[in-house]
């Protein structure tokens, strides 16, 4: 079966500037793939050249093995946007319905019915859009994107506006689409969600991956710190396994080892680290 | 799963257009507003029929039919303020199909789906012209029974003023929607609105022309008339409406404010479409060519 989503060498230009700098990430079927980065670093690009939004400047990329701007490509992947919004004369089933249309779905009323119940709103199928808080309007855009069982979700900054028990019912459900097979490119801010959800995550800065891997091994890798009558000393590229032998190496040479400590970062550290930012926001020199 | 052919797509396209159009009540606003102007249009008929009346019931002591007169220049106004209220409506309805709504995030949620951006420009043009058309034939309509009603003269012709009207709307639709793939929603509007003034400065440049005998000053109107056509179409609609009339009476109407107008042939018929699928073209490609 073709990857969900295959970015080979993906460039984009917008004139001068270089949005994207030979990007390649590949997400499988019933994968979670987080997309992780600062403000400006290519993500929502690479998004919006998946959708066909954005025509690259250079590479290939792939929808379930279509070319992405493809209508065979478009026929799989359902897409909620960063920034979007739904007319907001019409009313939430009036929405599905319109997209039920454009992408052929047969699944009528069942359909609409279930996917506003996955996403909780299947007690305001008939309230107009304009009437609907940001939270609900967010809810309603992640059951539009599934509108017709696409095989990828792109999910740009789906929770922004949600409450945390929203944020909870999009986590629940983002899990019910990796057991059905359907892959998903999530792309946020929300570190801690990404960690939670994501079985891998990328993260990218300025139009390139710095960094690839899963939750695990991107926030463990802290090192271990010693702590000896000459003073602490950290051992970077050390896990936990390392410790014994370490010790052991430091007694035979006839240091006292007093403490002993696994670093243990977390995602959010592994990510401040690969995008060159302090944790008080500034650029590493 | 079997998404919908290209004009199935544009068909559910417009047909979300119009009924975004119902529920904004934008119908009601219309009706209303058209109301208002079929009113006025009646009482200025029957004034001036009433007027024109005491110089004789038929013709004047001159010759001249001054129902036929009193009726055409009434006619021809008509004309002249519902391809004015004909443009209004079909800028309004398109000015922000593309940029605006991109802008605002309406567009990307749509173009996602298996939805070719041409089949997208095509339904919002049907959808627009779905309402400017059949309105601007109906008031046209309604404005010519008037006429009639109140001063007994009726149009020597009436499908080509009718034609003419509604593919001079449909053309203002076009090249509206087409300035929205480039420029945004005020910038279309305006530009849209200062080529339609364009258009009806080169039909009156034309009149003055052909009244002081100056070519150059002719050739100028031609070539902007012909770049512009719903100005052309309009000034054949407008010599429609008395294509009949003869003598006397014919040479007072040329003497008055839509009384220089000229049929351009079935030429301008054909030119007319050529132009809107030149439009329709340049719009696909640029949108095309836009990241959104």
């Amino acid at each position: 079966m073709a990857p969900a989503l295959s970015v080979t060498g993906l460039h984009k230009a917008y004139g001068p500037v270089q949005a994207l700098r030979g990007v390649d990430l590949e997400v499988g079927p019933g994968e979670l793939f987080g997309l992780l980065g600062p403000n400006g670093a290519g993500k929502s690009t690479l998004v919006k050249v998946t959708c066909g939004l954005v025509r690259p400047s250079a590479g290939d990329v792939r929808v379930c093995g279509e070319p992405a701007g493809s209508r065979a490509a478009h026929r799989s992947l359902g897409y909620l946007a960063e920034l979007f919004r739904f007319p907001d004369w019409c009313t939430a089933a009036e929405l599905l319905e319109l997209h039920q249309e454009l992408v052929g779905s047969p699944g009528g009323v069942a359909e609409r019915a279930e996917l506003l119940a996955l996403v909780e709103l299947d007690h305001v199928p008939d309230r107009r859009i304009g009437a609907m808080s940001k939270g609900m309007q967010q809810r309603l855009g992640i059951a539009q994107a599934l509108v017709g069982e696409p095989r990828l979700l792109l999910l740009d900054e789906p929770t922004s506006a949600l409450d945390p028990a929203g944020r909870r019912t999009v986590r629940a459900l983002l899990e019910r689409l990796r057991e059905r097979g359907v892959g998903v490119l999530l792309n946020s801010h929300l570190l801690s969600e990404v960690e939670l959800v994501c079985d891998r995550v990328a993260i990218i800065d300025g139009g390139a991956v710095v960094a690839a891997g899963t939750p695990a091994e991107l926030s463990h890798a802290g090192g271990v710190e010693i702590e000896t009558a000459a003073g602490v000393r950290l051992f970077p590229d050390a896990v936990r396994a390392d410790v014994p032998r370490i010790v052991r190496e430091l007694v035979a040479a006839g240091e006292d080892v007093f403490a002993v400590r696994v670093r243990t970062s977390t995602l959010e550290d592994a990510y401040l680290a690969a995008v060159g930012r302090t944790a008080e926001g500034e650029k590493a020199a | 799963m079997n998404p919908p052919t290209e004009w199935q797509a544009a068909l559910l396209i417009a047909r979300f257009a119009l009924r975004e159009s119902l529920r904004r009540r934008v119908f009601l606003v219309i009706a209303l507003l058209t109301l208002a102007f079929l009113v006025l249009y009646g009482l200025a008929a029957w004034q001036a029929f009433e007027a024109t009346g005491q110089f004789g019931t038929a013709t004047s002591t001159a010759g001249v039919d001054t129902r036929v007169v009193v009726g055409a220049t009434l006619a021809g106004l008509a004309m002249f303020a519902i391809l004015f209220l004909g443009t209004i409506l079909a800028v309004f309805l398109t000015l922000g199909a593309v940029r605006g709504d991109a802008d605002r995030g309406l567009l990307q949620p749509l173009l996602v789906r298996p939805l070719r951006r041409r089949t997208l420009l095509l339904g919002r043009w049907l959808g627009a012209v779905a309402v400017c058309v059949p309105y601007v034939i109906a008031i046209a309509l309604a404005t010519f029974l008037l006429t009639d009603a109140l001063g007994g003269w009726w149009p020597d012709r009436v499908l080509a003023p009718l034609a003419a009207l509604g593919l001079g709307v449909a053309i203002l639709a076009a090249i509206s929607l087409a300035g929205s793939v480039v420029l945004a929603s005020t910038a279309n509007g305006i530009g849209v609105f200062m080529l339609f003034g364009a258009g009806l400065t080169a039909g009156l440049l034309g009149q003055i022309a052909e009244a002081i005998g100056s070519d150059t000053l002719g050739d100028v109107a031609t070539i902007t008339t012909w770049a512009l056509p719903f100005e052309a179409l309009y000034q054949a609609g407008l010599a429609e409406l008395t294509a009949d009339t003869v003598g006397i009476t014919k040479l007072a109407l040329s003497l008055g404010p839509f009384g220089g107008a000229q049929d351009a042939g079935p030429g301008l018929w054909f030119f007319s479409l050529a132009y809107l699928g030149a439009v329709g073209a340049l719009a696909v490609r640029a949108f095309n060519a836009r990241d959104l």
